[in-house]
């Protein structure tokens, strides 16, 4: 099989776009893919520094060296989450490619912080360990980004991972998860910075294509608590019916977000902020379905119209909202209760 | 020829010749899901492989 750019031999067949590419070609596609999606969704800029959530696999590690690449300024922050041998070669691998790249790493590691990694937390809170994990890194993100002074969060979230997400929130209608599912999150309120995917455009399998033709040592070993997860089930399901359709991720995902267009913001105002932290309480969706709910529309048309912020008095309606603090905080208080 | 598998990591003995489509088929792999690798090089479904490859197959999904 010949690259159908240069003619030289390829290494990668991309079936959803009839074609196949020689490495350097192919780099050079994953190079345009990403910024593409960096101009299109106004991500960031050349002048800012971007802080890049790094965990030692191969989609932030392949999103660090590709920024690096076309000269955008970042740092990475490693989230040491405390399980066990995964979480040390993990740390390892993010160490390792900082180094070899003279780039800057922040590591914020849970069980020194905390004093409790993630095993701990979701057996002192009763909750799994996914449902802890993803809570703590989202709250670790925009804190630490808030404390250093960076305006954009990066993540190395891919096509699959955004397709297999839409597919979860759409069986399960939950419509205050599809109304966050973006690209881009813009900072809607003074204690939340902005956050970014610029991997959407191109699936798990490139970016591991990528990352092997560019010799980047990522760890391959999956979380141990990861074996059964709900996201590989919805992986796996896209992935037959790619393999007989080639592109329906590719259209499930992008057609989702041209069809509900501008409006992604985490909708956040009226609710009341968090009296420890001041985060806001409850951010996103929920204020969006409430407002939605109110105005007699689905949350999915909400999504697709500027909606009306929610009133703080109907947010006392919401259970969620009636905290004084928001979820990390309230699971931080159950740990060291 | 030897191939390398992941999750959990394991060695197994599959006869060639072969393409790699082929192997992907009989391992009852999805190849949307997989990345074949000889040496360090990625190579393609219509690659021939022989007795004496020592080949590894890379999942490329991870739980996020």
């Amino acid at each position: 099989m010949k690259c159908r750019v240069c003619q030289a031999k390829a290494m990668i067949k991309i079936e959803r776009h009839h074609t196949a590419f020689c490495p350097i070609c192919f780099t050079d596609y994953v190079h345009k893919q990403v910024e593409r999606a960096v101009a299109d969704e106004r991500m960031f800029t050349r002048s800012e520094e971007i802080l890049l959530a790094v965990s030692g696999g191969k989609d932030s590690l392949a999103l660090w060296e590709i920024l690096i690449k076309l000269g955008y300024k970042t740092a990475g922050l490693h989230v040491d989450l405390g399980i066990g041998d995964y979480s040390r070669a993990s740390r390892a691998k993010a160490e390792r490619f900082a180094d070899s790249r003279g780039a800057r790493l922040i590591v914020h590691d849970l069980p020194n912080e905390l004093g409790a990694g993630i095993p701990q937390i979701a057996e002192k809170t009763d909750r799994p360990p996914c449902s802890a994990c993803g809570l703590v890194k989202r709250y670790s993100f925009n804190q630490i980004a808030l404390e250093k002074g960076f305006s954009v969060v990066a993540t190395g979230h891919n096509l699959d991972d955004e397709a297999a997400r839409l597919l979860g929130n759409v069986l399960h209608w939950q419509e205050e998860y599809l109304d966050k599912q973006s690209p881009v999150l813009p900072a809607a309120h003074e204690k939340l910075v902005k956050k970014v995917k610029p991997l959407y455009r191109l699936a798990e399998r490139e970016i591991a294509a990528y990352s092997i033709m560019n010799r980047i040592e990522y760890i391959v070993e999956e979380c141990p608590n990861a074996t059964g997860a709900k996201l590989l089930v919805y992986k796996d399901v896209l992935n037959r019916l790619e393999e007989n359709a080639p592109g329906t991720k590719h259209n499930f995902y992008l057609t989702f977000l041209r069809r509900r267009s501008a409006g992604s913001a985490e909708f956040t105002e009226g609710f009341p902020t968090c009296q420890r932290c001041g985060q806001p309480t409850q951010a996103g969706g929920a204020a969006r379905r409430k407002a939605a709910n109110d105005s007699g529309e689905s949350a999915l048309a909400g999504a697709t119209a500027s909606a009306p912020a929610a009133h703080p008095s109907s947010s006392q309606e919401n259970g969620g909202a009636r905290s004084p603090l928001c979820g990390y905080c309230r699971l931080m208080e159950r740990v060291h209760a | 020829m030897k191939v390398i598998l992941h999750h959990p990591k394991r060695e197994t003995e599959v006869r060639g010749p072969r393409t790699v489509q082929s192997l992907l088929k009989a391992l009852e792999l999805a190849s949307e899901a997989h990345l074949v690798i000889r040496g360090e090089e990625l190579i393609t479904e219509d690659e021939p492989l022989f007795d004496s490859d020592v080949i590894e197959i890379r999942p490329v999904i991870s739980g996020g």
